[in-house]
């Protein structure tokens, strides 16, 4: 006997929604093995890793603020995997936004003006738009692979953030430590709930989940962006632009991400350091695969995503573990959702081995 | 500037390039049998650490490669099951491998972080090595510069003179008409997803055992995608491999150049650091320019699923 994949006649529906959760729940277990193997009680880490980031009202409020950025990234980062365009650098452009906004809030610092964190945020996303734009323009005009061009600007986005906090930028009373004054007040994004950290950051991802929706269902450049992602001939003959649908796909990831950029400098964070984000830019890229790259979807992902985050931090107080277990969780996450997927379009069947 | 300085450049130019050109020929025998495995860097970062951890208990540099191949071999496994068995798209695949890797190399890595491990002496090749400033750069170096030079022979070799490199090429070409005389397509992408592993593997050996030799997070700092870069310079040509590979490993060791010059201008460190992804960058515009040269020489079933039927 051995299993074989029989090609379904038309993608399961069923399959497309129960895939991640497949997914998920693989991760769960795999996550217990994991915790075995490090010699954890698995049911204590699983408890620790996975149920202590929802144990109380104020650990769901940091689900919600880790889960901001992942979902501003993530949906920025769908409309252009929907067509095709791989995105990977939503990292840089984070970085790119959060230092465009940054660089407002530093040079107005002493405003009061209610005007200031719509202008740090326009710059934000701003910055991210132009950090993206540089791979669009070498994709459409020069053909260049943008994975590879918008990853390589990831690692140049972090040197300059690295240039800028240890040398012009630097708080000049920070007692030399590599960052940037702290933001005033006019330019820090109100907390929605008093008590947690959460900002009003979260309205803008929100916001930009139903965007999202609307662009990609209800608008006709969405449409046309998907066929062009599911049937590229079908896109061609149809006159839908090729170079529409790259420039469109790389400057929503990167205006998404440079926004998320911003609300974590004048959120969380507060000032510009070295560590403005966790890997939320790759992280993301899971989110939107996990949500099916639709903004449903990526609301639930990135609150998952945002568990293994937390879980992370739990792991290492609780357990002693490496705060890096998020990752391990993050990549076998995509690394199940792929091998899930496989039921969409094959049916499983087990056949006689043939001689 | 003297001739032990320009002798030293040198050097240090090959040491930086050889892991590129150890894991960029990887890929390209992936990338020849039609599979496109963006996991280069993760698999790099696991392949390094794991190098690390067995070199530093067994105090032997050579089972540290070995160990780092085999971690490398592990890892291209799980791309394989996912891209190959499991017919996922590659992109994603290796995105995921990308990610898991990095991720996994950190978490594992950690009690390794503050560990020294000693370095490994130079091979000195007998008469070569006395030529000047070439013999003391070239001929008295790693031992796996020379394994380096010797993979590009023999993958050259490999590919364009031996039948088995010739069915490679087919698979990557046309993988419906090599399934349709009979050669296992899939059987053989595993196969050179399984090579490209243990090259990138010992890629990641060579940083964290020979190069630097220590292992902290993040260490592979993009060679993995640099690597893979280098394959679409080379336009899947593995002499010309060797060429991308030490042009960016000059570009690496650039701070190392300026300092050495005595040059007069202060140019922020990060600056220099970041000339190896500026000029990745510019070489995939100069090479990919021309449609033609890309659809020309790149191995026309790249990235594709192969579906065998029933």
């Amino acid at each position: 006997m051995w299993l074989k994949f029989e090609p379904r006649a038309e993608p399961s529906r069923l399959m497309t929604y129960l895939s991640p959760l497949l997914a998920v729940g693989l991760m769960f277990l795999s996550g217990l093995l994991l915790f075995y193997v490090l010699g954890k009680d698995p049911i204590e880490g699983f408890r620790v890793f996975f149920l202590y980031p929802m144990k109380d009202a104020y650990s769901i409020a940091e689900l919600f603020l880790k889960a901001t950025p992942l979902m501003l990234c993530a949906v920025g980062l769908s409309v252009g995997f929907k067509a095709n365009v791989w995105n990977i650098g939503a990292e840089g452009q984070l970085l790119i936004g959060a230092l465009a906004g940054g660089w407002v809030a530093l040079r107005f610092e002493h405003s009061t003006s209610p005007f200031l964190l719509p202008a740090m945020i326009l710059a934000g996303a701003v910055g991210g738009m132009l950090w993206a734009a540089i791979p669009a323009f070498l994709r459409t005009r020069f053909n260049a692979n943008e994975i590879l061009t918008s990853l390589m600007l990831v690692y140049v986005a972090e040197l300059v953030v690295s240039w800028l906090v240890h040398g012009p930028w630097k708080d000049p009373d920070g007692f030399n430590f590599p960052q940037t004054k702290v933001f005033s007040a006019a330019a820090t994004l109100p907390l929605m709930l008093a008590g947690t950290r959460v900002n009003i950051a979260l309205l803008f991802a929100l916001g930009a989940l139903v965007a999202g929706w609307l662009f990609m269902n209800r608008s006709f450049l969405g449409y046309q962006m998907k066929v062009a992602g599911q049937a590229e001939n079908a896109g061609r003959y149809a006159g839908f632009s090729a170079r529409r649908s790259v420039w469109f796909g790389m400057l929503a990831g990167g205006a998404m991400a440079g926004i998320a950029g911003i609300s974590e400098v004048a959120g969380p964070v507060g000032q510009i350091t070295e560590k403005i984000s966790p890997g939320y830019g790759f992280a993301a890229m899971i989110v939107a695969f996990v949500g099916r790259l639709s903004p449903i979807g990526i609301l639930f992902s990135s609150l998952l995503m945002a568990i293994l985050y937390v879980g992370g931090e739990q792991a290492q107080q609780y357990l002693s573990l490496p705060s890096s277990i998020s990752k391990v969780f993050q990549g076998m996450l995509l690394f199940f959702l792929l091998g899930s997927d496989v039921f969409i379009n094959f049916r499983p069947r087990f056949v006689r081995r043939r001689k | 500037m003297g001739l032990d300085f320009l002798s030293s450049i040198l050097f240090a130019t090959v040491v930086a390039g050889t892991p590129l050109i150890i894991v960029a020929v990887g890929e390209l025998v992936t990338e020849k049998a039609g599979v496109l495995n963006l996991g280069a860097e993760g698999i790099m970062s696991v392949g390094a650490v794991a190098a690390f951890a067995v070199a530093h208990h067994t105090h032997n540099p050579l089972l540290g490669i070995l160990a780092g191949m085999a971690a490398g071999m592990a890892m291209s496994l799980l791309f394989g099951i996912s891209a190959l068995t499991l017919m996922a798209n590659q992109v994603a695949s290796g995105l995921a491998l990308s990610i898991f890797g990095v991720g996994f190399s950190a978490f594992v890595g950690k009690p390794y972080e503050s560990v020294a491990l000693a370095s490994v002496p130079l091979v000195p090749i007998p008469l070569l090595h006395k030529i000047p400033v070439l013999g003391p750069a070239l001929f008295h170096q790693q031992g796996l510069v020379y394994f380096s030079w010797a993979l590009l022979g023999a993958v050259a070799w490999f590919l364009y003179r031996s039948k088995a490199g010739l069915i490679l090429r087919a698979v990557g070409e046309s993988p419906v008409s090599a399934h349709s005389i009979g050669y296992g397509v899939v059987r053989i992408r595993y196969q050179a997803v399984l090579f490209g592993g243990a090259m990138a593997g010992i890629g990641g050996a060579f940083m964290s055992v020979f190069y630097t030799p220590m292992w902290v997070e993040g260490m592979v700092a993009g060679r993995g995608w640099i690597a893979l870069s280098l394959v679409v310079f080379a336009t899947w040509r593995p002499l010309r491999v060797m060429i991308g590979a030490y042009l960016f490993g000059g570009c690496m060791i650039m701070q190392m150049f300026v300092q050495g010059s005595g040059a007069r201008v202060t140019i922020p460190a990060q600056f220099l650091s970041a000339l190896p992804y500026v000029a990745t960058i510019l070489v995939l515009v100069l090479i990919s320019r021309n449609r033609g040269t890309i659809r020309l020489n790149s191995p026309a079933s790249l990235g594709q699923t192969f579906l065998p039927d029933a």
